[in-house]
C-alpha cells in the first residue's frame, strides 16, 4: 500500500469535501447547546418562581399586584443596565468596581449642568449626553489602564472607584440636586404600553447586550479574550484595544444606568449608586458567568438582577431590616456558584 | 492479541486485569491487560485516544475502574484516590509538570508529606533528603532552596522524579517525560531510569517516540481504542513496522513523505532580513518560497521558537524586517501579520492556541469569523460550514464540530489549529513542534498535511526538536545556535549527527 493510498486526503488548501447536510448537523446541535444553558437557566428560574411564592404567601395582594410587579422591574431597571455591562466584562477576564461610582459621578455631573450651568434651558438630550460620555470616558479611562497600562483590572478600577467618588462630591459639594427639567423627567417616565420607560429601557440594553454577546463579532471576541487571550491574541484579535472597549462599554452602561437613576429618584447626588458595583457583580456571577472568564451569559444576568431585586421586594412588604436582606443576598450567592460548579464539573464530563 | 512471554519470569510486581473505564458517552478502557516485572522499564504505547492516559490515572487512583481488578503482589488492591496510589509505592509523573513554582525544591518535594514532628516542621531534615534525593538522580547542581519557577522544564522534571522517590515509590510511571527535554538532558533521565530500575523500581515509561522505547524499554504493551493488543512484546525482537501496524492497525513503511522541491523561480513568500530580539537572537535572514518547508533545527533555548514568534510579529523585533509576498509587517503586530497571509501554530497548543471550552468550529474560526461575518453580525451556519468541510479534510475526530476542544486527543488539536490556516487560506505558515504530543500514526497524517500545503503553493517554515524531523520534513534546514543560524543548506546536504555537532559545537562556544 502506498502513503498516499494508506493517508487519502483531499487537499487541505480549502479544497471543499462533499458537502454535508447542513441541515440534519445543525439542528441536533443547536438543541444540544440550547438545553445546556438552559438547563444552567432553569436553577435560576425556580428560585425567582420560589421567591415570589413566598412572596406571595407573606405578602399577599400587596406582592401579587401589577403595579408592585412594575415596581420590582423599575428598581430591577438601573441595577440591570449596570450588570448587562458588567457581564462583558467579566466575561472578557476582567472586572469592573468602579460602575456603582462612576454612576454616581453620571447623575451629578448631568445633574449639575441642569440645576447650575444651564438651568432650566437644558434639553434634556444634553443631559443624557453628558451623562453617557461621562460614564464612557471614565470606562476607557479604565480600560487603557488594564489593557495597555498592564495595571490589574480590580486595582485600576478600584482606584476609579474611588477617585470618581471623590470627584462626584467635589462636584456636588456633596449636596443632593433637584432635577426640574420637565420634558426630561416627562420623557422618561411616561409609560409605554402600561410598562414604565424604565423598564423598557432595561429591556432593549438587555436585547442588545444578549444579541451583541451571541451574534456578533464583538460578542466572540469578548469570549476569546476571556477565555484564552494568549490563544485570542496569536490567532490574530487586537485584545488589548478589545479590553479596552469592554471597559467602556461598562462605563456606557454606568451612564445609561445614571440617567435611570436620575429619572427614579430626580435628584444626582455623589452617593447614588453606592455598593451598586457588587450588587452588579453578584447577579452577573449567580447568573451563570464565570468570574475567570471565557462564558458569560445575558439571561442569567437578568434572572440574577430579577432575583436580588424581587428579594428586596419581599424582604421590605415584610418590615424586614435591610441586614436580614444582605445576610439573605450572601447565602443566595454561595449557593448559586455552589451549584455551579456542579453543573460545570457534570458538563465537563460529558 | 499478541502474547510473547519471556520463559520462567520473576514473580509481576503489578498486574491489572481486564480494566474497564467508562466515561459518559466513552469507553475509554475497554479491557486493559498489564503487567509489571520489578526492575523493568515497561513502555506503554498507543496512539492519542487510545486510553493511555486513562490507564494511567487509574492506576495513580485519580479514576476509579469500572470493572477489572489490580493486583499488586499478587495481592488484590483498590487505589481509592492518589494518596493511596503513593502510599502503595505507585508514583506518577505526568506530562505536564505538576510542580508549584513558587515553592522550594525542597518544598515542592515534600508536599503533601511534610517531615514534621509535633507540628513543626523539620525543615533541616528536609533538606538534607533533598540533597540525597537529587544526588541519585544525578543533579547535586540544584539548590535545594531553590524556587521551582527558576528551573528549566529538565529541573522541574527532575524535581518530580525526586518527589516519585521520597515515596519510596516501587512503580515510576513516567508520561512522555521526553518531551519536554532536549537530546543531552534526554541522555541524562536515561541514565537515572537504569539506576532505578538496578534499584528494583519498575518504570512506566509512555513517549511517541519509538528510537527512545529502543534505548530504553524492556518490554512493551501496545493498547488501541482502549484495549491491549498486545502485551508483554521485548523491545529487541519487535520490528518498528510491526509496533506501528499494531498501534495503528495498517501499515506505514515511511513516514517522511516524498519531498517536491519548489522550482527556483517560485515566489519569495517570506523574506526575513537582519531579524534579531535583544538578548536572545540577532541576525537571522533567510527566505522561503512558494512550496518550500524550511526547517530550523536547534535545541531547546537555542531561538528557533522564539525566531518564529518574532517573524510572526508576536514579540517585537529589535532589528530587522519580515516581508510576506514583498509586502512588508509592521513589528510586533500579529494582526498585521495575519492580516497579511501568516499563520503559526505554536509550541503549547493548549495554552498558546486553542479556547478549550469552546467548541471545534469556532476554534477552527478563531482567525477568519469576522470573515464570515456581515457587518459584525457572525455566521455561525457558514463557520461551522467552513469548519466541517476541514474537519473531514483532515479527519479530524470526532466529526463533530459541536465537541469541545477540550476532549480531543493531541493530534486533533493539532488538527483543529491546522484547520484554523486552511480556512484563513494563508501563504505562510509557521508551526512550531507541529506534533509533539501527536501519536505516530497521526504524525504521518501530518506530515503529509504539511507537504500537500507546501504542493499547494504554501511557505511553511517548520521548528522541531527531533532532528530527524527536521530533516525528513524539509527542503532546505536552518541549524540555530545560541541565537546564531549556524548553518542554512538542502537538507540532504546534512545529517543528523552533522546538526547535533553543530548545535553542540555552537553551545560550547
Amino acid at each position: 500500500m502506498s502513503e498516499q493510498d494508506v493517508f487519502a486526503k483531499p487537499s487541505p488548501s480549502g479544497a471543499p469535501a462533499a458537502k454535508p447536510d447542513d441541515a440534519s448537523a445543525v439542528a441536533p446541535s443547536r438543541r444540544k447547546l440550547l438545553s445546556g444553558s438552559a438547563g444552567r437557566s432553569v436553577g435560576l428560574v425556580v428560585a425567582l418562581v420560589v421567591l415570589c411564592i413566598v412572596g406571595y404567601i407573606t405578602g399577599g395582594e400587596r406582592f401579587a399586584s401589577s403595579d408592585n410587579a412594575m415596581t420590582i422591574l423599575r428598581l430591577a431597571a438601573a441595577l440591570g443596565v449596570l450588570s448587562i455591562g458588567m457581564t462583558f466584562v467579566i466575561t472578557g477576564g476582567g472586572i469592573d468596581l468602579s460602575v456603582g461610582s462612576v454612576m454616581g459621578l453620571t447623575t451629578v455631573w448631568a445633574s449639575t449642568l441642569a440645576t447650575q450651568t444651564m438651568a432650566q434651558d437644558t434639553h434634556w438630550i444634553v443631559m443624557v449626553g453628558v451623562a453617557l460620555a461621562v460614564g464612557t470616558a471614565c470606562g476607557l479611562i479604565n480600560g487603557v489602564l488594564v489593557a495597555y497600562g498592564k495595571v490589574v483590572s480590580f486595582i485600576a478600577t478600584l482606584a476609579m472607584m474611588v477617585a470618581a467618588r471623590g470627584l462626584a462630591e467635589m462636584i456636588a459639594n456633596r449636596q443632593t440636586q433637584q432635577v426640574k427639567v420637565k420634558p426630561f423627567l416627562e420623557f422618561f417616565r411616561a409609560n409605554i404600553l402600561g410598562i414604565p420607560a424604565l423598564v423598557w429601557m432595561f429591556v432593549l440594553v438587555a436585547v442588545a447586550g444578549w444579541v451583541l454577546l451571541n451574534r456578533t463579532t464583538f460578542g466572540r471576541r469578548t469570549i476569546a479574550v476571556g477565555g484564552n487571550p494568549e490563544a485570542a491574541r496569536l490567532a490574530g484579535v487586537n485584545v488589548k484595544r478589545h479590553t479596552m472597549y469592554l471597559y467602556g462599554l461598562a462605563g456606557l452602561s454606568a451612564g445609561i444606568a445614571g440617567v435611570m437613576m436620575l429619572v427614579r429618584t430626580t435628584a444626582g447626588s455623589s452617593t447614588t449608586g453606592t455598593g451598586y458595583e457588587l450588587d452588579a457583580i453578584a447577579a452577573v456571577v449567580v447568573g451563570g458567568t464565570l468570574l475567570i472568564g471565557g462564558r458569560g451569559t445575558i439571561g442569567g444576568t437578568v434572572l440574577g438582577v430579577l432575583i436580588f431585586t424581587t428579594l428586596t421586594n419581599v424582604f421590605t412588604l415584610n418590615n424586614m431590616s435591610t441586614s436580614a436582606q444582605s445576610v439573605a443576598k450572601g447565602v443566595i450567592i454561595v449557593v448559586a456558584v455552589l451549584l455551579q460548579q456542579r453543573f460545570a464539573a457534570r458538563g465537563r464530563a460529558t | 492479541m499478541v502474547n510473547v512471554d519471556p520463559q520462567p519470569e520473576p514473580r509481576p510486581l503489578l498486574q491489572m486485569q481486564g480494566i474497564v473505564k467508562q466515561f459518559p458517552g466513552a469507553r475509554a478502557l475497554d479491557g486493559v491487560d498489564l503487567e509489571i516485572l520489578p526492575g523493568e522499564v515497561h513502555c506503554l504505547l498507543g496512539q492519542n485516544g487510545a486510553g493511555k492516559s486513562t490507564l494511567i490515572k487509574v492506576l495513580a487512583g485519580a479514576h476509579q475502574p469500572d470493572e477489572g481488578q489490580i493486583l499488586l503482589d499478587g495481592a488484590p488492591v483498590t487505589i481509592a484516590h492518589p494518596v493511596a496510589a503513593l502510599s502503595l509505592g505507585v508514583a506518577t509523573m505526568y506530562q505536564e509538570l505538576d510542580v508549584v513554582d513558587g515553592l522550594t525544591v525542597t518544598e515542592n518535594i515534600f508536599l503533601g508529606h511534610e517531615l514534621a514532628s509535633a507540628g513543626f516542621s523539620q525543615r533541616r531534615a528536609a533538606t538534607r533528603r533533598t540533597r540525597e534525593l537529587l544526588a541519585r538522580l544525578g543533579h547535586p547542581d540544584i539548590s535545594p532552596h531553590k524556587e521551582v519557577g527558576q528551573l528549566s522544564a529538565a529541573g522541574k522534571q527532575i524535581v518530580q522524579m525526586a518527589r516519585a522517590l521520597s515515596y519510596d515509590a516501587r512503580i515510576i510511571i513516567m508520561d512522555e517525560p521526553s518531551a519536554v527535554l532536549d537530546s543531552g538532558e534526554v541522555a541524562n533521565l536515561f541514565r537515572v531510569v537504569r539506576e532505578l530500575t538496578r534499584e528494583g523500581v519498575a518504570v512506566v515509561y509512555i513517549s511517541h517516540r519509538l528510537d527512545e522505547i529502543r534505548q530504553i524499554g524492556d518490554r512493551i504493551t501496545v493498547l488501541k481504542d482502549g484495549r491491549t493488543v498486545a502485551q508483554n512484546l521485548a523491545v529487541a525482537d519487535t520490528p518498528t513496522p510491526d509496533l506501528i501496524r499494531l498501534m495503528t492497525g495498517r501499515s506505514v513503511d515511511q513516514v517522511f513523505p516524498p519531498s517536491t522541491p519548489p522550482t527556483p523561480d517560485a515566489e519569495v513568500l517570506l523574506r526575513v532580513e537582519g531579524l534579531g530580539l535583544k538578548g536572545t537572537f540577532q541576525d537571522v535572514s533567510f527566505e522561503v518560497r512558494a512550496g518550500e518547508v524550511v526547517g530550523l533545527a536547534g535545541l531547546v533555548g537555542s531561538g528557533r521558537s522564539e525566531i518564529l514568534e518574532t517573524v510572526y510579529g508576536a514579540r517585537v523585533a529589535t532589528s530587522g524586517t519580515v516581508e510576506i509576498a514583498g509586502r512588508r509587517i509592521r513589528r510586533g503586530s500579529v494582526s498585521s501579520a495575519v492580516g497579511a497571509g501568516i499563520g503559526l501554530c505554536p509550541e503549547e497548543r493548549k495554552s498558546q492556541g486553542l479556547l478549550l471550552d469552546e467548541p471545534i468550529y469556532r476554534n477552527i474560526t478563531l482567525s477568519t469569523f469576522t470573515r464570515f461575518a456581515t457587518a459584525g453580525f457572525l455566521d455561525e451556519r457558514g463557520e461551522r460550514r467552513a469548519a466541517r468541510e476541514q474537519v473531514e479534510a483532515l479527519d479530524l475526530r470526532p466529526h463533530d464540530v459541536d465537541r469541545h476542544v477540550r476532549t480531543l486527543s493531541g493530534g486533533n488539536q493539532q488538527k483543529a489549529m491546522l484547520g484554523r490556516w486552511l480556512v484563513h487560506g494563508c501563504k505562510v505558515l509557521l508551526l512550531d513542534e507541529p506534533t509533539r504530543g501527536v501519536d505516530v500514526g497521526a504524525r504521518s497524517e501530518i506530515y503529509t498535511l504539511i507537504r500537500d500545503l507546501a504542493a499547494a503553493g504554501t511557505a511553511v517554515v517548520v521548528v522541531s526538536s527531533e532532528i530527524d524531523e527536521v530533516l525528513g520534513m524539509a527542503d532546505r534546514v536552518l541549524v540555530v545556535s545560541e541565537g546564531r543560524v549556524v548553518f542554512t543548506g538542502p537538507a540532504e546536504s546534512i545529517d543528523e549527527h552533522q546538526v547535533l555537532a553543530l548545535v553542540m559545537e555552537g553551545s560550547a562556544a
